[in-house]
């Protein structure tokens, strides 16, 4: 697997916040076996007034020795976005850029349009995007339009844990862009959902509360290592269609006949 | 003059980007800055000049998902 070039082994993308500490963020990360974390800019005090978290922070991201995908979180134009993305290429010294721009703070669903123009924008200024988008097909038309080489459908709202709100949308984005690197990001809340996603056929999924939200973060980053192993095998293994009659899986062939009601016979 | 910093007013005696954050303690670490909502790169900070009532945010590393 490769996004923009570079081969990925793990297909977990895991976020880096909302962790009970940041020894127990780190043992999470290694428990997941994720290759690549999401990290944000943020406000911090200067030298003297607070300790510096931030520089703190960032160190132990780079001891683990994992990529990073700056996010743009908390941006809602194209102005803000750009900003975000060129103050952050600088701090983490990547091109690599989560792209959300956000319509409202109740859904926290992605302004479709302000984030086509913004990709436009950032791919032109040689950033390689990865834009936090809908399943929506004709968003996503215009996002390759725009540039972008990996798509990422939501699942369901971010931190809402539902899972995959729309199956057969994400179902359809699949099929019909079969060879665009797609991960599902946001809404997944358990190690079922991340399942579910790679036995769709989806690349990688990106999440962050259902583990760091979890009563013990370390054992679900485990969870979903595994869970995402399994749907890649699944996928791989061509899973039986479904069918609406049930058909017995013991053979029937010399099954006894105790004198029961010819109903029960076998058939 | 009087500037704000990350939504706070300072009042500061530098009159260049560059100086500015090494006089309020920021010369340290991986940092990026912006004036009035747009982006200046490291390289451009000592040419940056600082105007009355200029907003500036200084953003470091930080969680995120």
């Amino acid at each position: 697997m490769e996004f923009y070039g570079t081969k990925i082994e793990s297909r977990l993308l895991l976020g880096t916040a909302q962790y009970p500490s940041p020894d127990i963020l780190k043992k999470a990360i290694q428990a997941s076996g994720s290759q690549i974390v999401t990290v944000s800019l943020r406000r911090e005090a200067s030298n003297g007034k607070t300790e510096k978290t931030g520089q703190t922070f960032w160190k132990m991201i780079s001891d683990l020795g994992v990529r990073v995908l700056p996010n743009t979180a908390g941006c809602h134009s194209v102005k803000e976005a750009l900003t975000t993305a060129h103050m952050a290429r600088e701090v983490f010294q990547t091109n690599w850029i989560k792209l959300e721009v956000i319509n409202d703070n109740d859904t926290l669903c992605p302004n479709v349009f302000e984030l086509v123009e913004a990709a436009r924008i950032l791919n032109e200024d040689g950033f390689e995007v990865f834009p936090y988008t809908t399943e929506d097909l004709s968003v996503a038309e215009k996002l390759l339009e725009a540039g972008c080489e990996v798509l990422m459908p939501w699942g369901a709202p971010i931190g809402t844990g539902i899972g995959l709100n729309n199956e057969y949308g994400l179902r359809t984005m699949r099929a019909h862009y079969p060879n665009i690197p797609m991960i599902v990001d946001a809404g997944i809340g358990r190690p079922s959902h991340a399942t579910l996603a790679m036995e769709l056929g989806f690349d990688a999924v990106l999440l962050n509360t259902a583990v760091a939200k979890a009563g013990d973060p370390i054992k679900m980053a485990k969870a979903f290592g595994t869970a995402i192993e399994a749907g890649v095998l699944a996928r791989e293994a061509d899973p039986m269609e479904p069918r609406d009659m049930a058909s017995p899986s013991t053979p029937v062939l010399g099954t006894a006949n105790f004198g029961a009601s010819p109903f029960h016979e076998p058939k | 003059m009087k500037i704000i910093v990350n939504s706070q007013p300072v009042e500061i005696t530098a009159d260049n980007l560059k100086t500015v954050l090494t006089e309020l303690g920021y010369e340290d670490g991986r940092i990026a800055t912006a004036i009035n909502g747009d982006f200046v790169p490291e390289g451009l900070r000592s040419k940056t000049p600082l105007n009355v009532g200029d907003r500036i945010e200084i953003l470091a590393p930080m969680q995120g998902g």
